[in-house]
């Protein structure tokens, strides 16, 4: 099928001097490239640990700016997925590509993290030593090699970037505690604005709203909505209503591969998922 | 705005780091040179020969200690073996002191005595150039980086951390001694190098060479706690101590802790190296014992009892355990190891902050007394004082657990169970504001503050059994 080449100019992200070429383009190494609009592309990913197969032929793609939210049993292969996605687990076999050139299975964590993707970890990490705004400086997208960091001052601009986003995420007040002193719900926002200064073009989301209060959990959910469109985000989650709230396509996974995949009614509605969750 | 980097480090400082600097500078760098020099020996203030050597040999140990706390207390990593760094630079120096005695060893030749004796008839290769002071000097800095950067380029991308890096710097400082045992190594064998003659043209027993390379020490060890402290407040130290904290998190936000720990592993190194090369001129020996795993273990005793992760606690500690290692191992000479071994236990169990921690903690409990009803800007300012949260002493997390309302047993919890992982390296600060206060208001205090940001503390069985979750 061939595309109209002015489609694809509304798009963000792609690498300069393409859109020209209707009949391709230039590859610029490094660079996302979401030409066919696919921010992020597994193919029969499998890993097994010991015997036991996490990932058992997961396939998975997730357009650019779109808000997906995966649900599953215990065991059903979110983390580890999450776990390949950002270099931590390597597949034993399968592809997972970023964009259309950025082969994910060979690239290292820190790389990774550099081409545009952020994760939040099931279990808040943040540092808990370091202030609240350190904490950001230390995420704050920037040249993170050791000659640089060796001699980084931060810019007024930088100062604003985190100020806003500790305003987005009502961090404010507390910029110069410790963030082993914030509560549990904070330090996941905490998380997620480490996230947001490193300006990832894909967010994975492991459980962000454990341990939150109904009203934490409600503010999460309009943040994430707020920032579909402009960010791809895969949320890993097993409250129902805060998936109801973020109000995009959901998928199911059980045992290492995709069980449905649709609107939440729709995958609320199927047998199979129902047999899998309530037993039979 | 542009005013130069040196003094833009001093003016840095508090102002207690600053008066003990200069203080520090005028007894090295005057009060010693007099008291030795000028006063006669009848002089009751007169500093002798025994005295001026033995401190001059302390100052090295803290510049060896404070190396060790870079990587210690600041990126986790415990090197038991940073005594191979030390002696290589010792020895590095230790070629350029023998050819310095020319023809007026034992056998008048011009090789040293130990080559003459083994029958040599030339120097080795690696002796090549040993006669120069620059290329000694250059020796004793790149030959502990060398072999720093090549070893923890394998350790560090192997991800090898916590007690298996330990023991593995022990192996390598063991192997590094047997070879530097045998006679064929070209190293003078176990009686390694002495009976130093000169260096740089002058005779190295004068009084005054000795006050030199005191004083040489002595800015050795400024320019260390200098170089240290720049680290260790710049945002190199923050991301050091975020891997010591929390390693995978600073992969996934982009850097990479195998450039950041080689650096400071290599650059610590290099600083052992410097001192090495101080020492050896000073005690007027270099011997493969150097080199010995206990030696290594020691220098992680001075750390532990000074208060790693203040680099100033490394070297008061060095500075305490020597000087009674000296007094020790004249008087009671036998016990000695039994001391070490017991002041181990004993720091271990009741002053996991170190000598250091316990002043900061005693002298807090009077003003943190004061400033204790205020809100979150004394907060900060209580444990933010010594330069960097991240600097604070590691403290007895514990002991809070046990008093402390649910709030703070479940943050503590969720603290432990990050930090479960490698057993002595991984261990490391918990909550240094909440411990810098009476135990009764710390938990108190999480409390409220739990309470104003958050409304009632209902999340904290949450965060407990979250804390317990692999």
């Amino acid at each position: 099928m061939i595309q109209p080449a002015p489609d694809r100019d509304a798009r963000v992200g792609e690498p300069p001097g393409h859109r020209d070429r209707p009949s391709g383009h230039v590859v610029v190494p490094g660079a996302l490239d979401l030409t066919h609009n696919v921010i992020l592309y597994l193919e029969d990913i499998s890993v097994s640990f010991d015997g036991f197969r996490a990932l058992n032929r997961l396939s998975l793609a997730i357009d650019a700016g779109e808000l997906r939210a995966i649900i599953g049993p215990n065991g059903a292969g979110k983390t580890t997925m999450m776990d390949v996605i950002t270099g931590k687990t390597r597949p034993d076999e399968g592809k997972a590509f970023f964009g259309q050139t950025l082969d994910l299975t060979r690239l290292t964590e820190p790389q990774i993290a550099h081409a545009g993707i952020g994760r939040k970890f099931q279990k808040p990490t943040v540092f808990e030593h370091h202030t609240v705004f350190e904490n950001l400086e230390l995420a704050l997208k920037a040249d993170k090699r050791v000659r640089r960091t060796l001699f980084a001052r931060l810019a007024d601009d930088e100062r604003d970037r985190i100020a806003a986003v500790l305003a987005r995420v009502r961090l404010a007040a507390e910029a110069d505690r410790l963030a082993g002193l914030l509560s549990h719900g904070q330090k996941q926002w905490l998380e997620i604005a480490m996230l947001l200064v490193q300006e990832p073009r894909l967010l994975l989301l492991d459980e962000p709203v454990a341990g939150m209060t109904d009203e934490e959990t409600e503010r999460t959910a309009e943040l994430f909505v707020s920032l579909a469109g402009t960010h791809s985000l895969v949320v890993v989650e097993h409250d129902m209503s805060f998936v109801a709230a973020l109000g995009g396509k959901v998928t199911v996974l059980h045992e290492g591969a995709v069980l449905a995949e649709g609107d939440l009614a729709t995958v609320q509605a199927d047998e199979r998922v129902i047999e899998v969750y309530l037993g039979r | 705005m542009r005013t130069p980097l040196t003094l833009r480090l001093f003016a840095g400082m508090p102002r207690s780091a600053q008066v003990a600097l200069a203080l520090f500078a005028l007894a090295a760098w005057g009060w010693v040179p007099f008291a030795h020099l000028a006063l006669a020996p009848e002089h009751a203030l007169h500093l002798s020969a025994y005295w001026v050597s033995l401190l001059g040999k302390i100052l090295c140990y803290m510049v060896l200690a404070v190396a060790l706390d870079l990587i210690w207390g600041y990126a986790g990593i415990l090197s038991l073996g940073h005594g191979l760094f030390f002696a290589l630079g010792g020895y590095a120096f230790g070629m350029y002191l023998m050819r310095g005695i020319g023809r007026d060893g034992s056998y008048q030749s011009d090789l040293p005595d130990f080559m003459v004796f083994l029958d040599w008839k030339e120097l080795p290769w690696y002796w090549a150039g040993s006669d120069s002071f620059l290329w000694a000097l250059f020796l004793a800095m790149a030959l502990p980086g060398a072999v720093a950067f090549v070893f923890g380029w394998f350790a560090f991308r192997s991800r090898i951390k916590g007690v298996y890096f330990s023991i593995i710097t022990q192996a390598l400082t063991y192997a590094a001694m047997l070879l530097f045992f045998r006679n064929e190594t070209g190293f003078g064998g176990n009686n390694g190098f002495t009976d130093f003659k000169r260096i740089l043209g002058y005779p190295i027993t004068a009084p005054e060479t000795r006050v030199a390379l005191f004083a040489l020490s002595a800015a050795l060890l400024v320019a260390a706690l200098v170089l240290g402290r720049y680290l260790v407040t710049s945002r190199f130290g923050r991301v050091l101590a975020a891997i010591r904290d929390a390693e995978s998190r600073v992969m996934f936000i982009g850097y990479n802790p195998l450039h950041y720990k080689l650096f400071v592993w290599t650059l610590s190194a290099v600083l052992c190296g410097l001192a090495g090369a101080l020492y050896v001129p000073q005690v007027g020996i270099i011997n493969p014992s150097e080199m010995s795993p206990a030696n290594s273990i020691e220098i992680a005793i001075w750390v532990a009892v000074g208060g790693r992760g203040t680099l100033v606690g490394a070297v008061v500690g060095a500075g305490l355990v020597n000087l009674a290692k000296s007094w020790f191992t004249v008087s009671f000479p036998e016990y000695w190891p039994f001391v070490l071994g017991f002041l181990f236990v004993a720091v271990t169990l009741f002053l996991p902050d170190g000598v250091v921690g316990l002043v900061r903690r005693l002298t807090r409990r009077v003003a943190g007394d004061a400033a204790s009803r205020g809100e979150g800007g004394t907060f900060g300012a209580s444990a933010g004082s010594p330069a960097h949260p991240a600097a604070a002493p590691p403290g007895p997390a514990r002991a809070l657990a046990g008093a402390a309302p649910a709030t703070a047993a479940g943050a503590v919890a969720d603290a432990d169970a990050s930090t479960g992982e490698g057993a002595i390296g991984a261990e490391r600060p918990i909550a240094p504001a909440a411990r810098a206060l009476p135990g009764a208001y710390a938990a108190q205090s999480l409390e409220t503050r739990d309470e104003r940001a958050n409304g009632p503390a209902v999340t904290s069985p949450a965060i407990a059994t979250k804390g317990v979750q692999p």
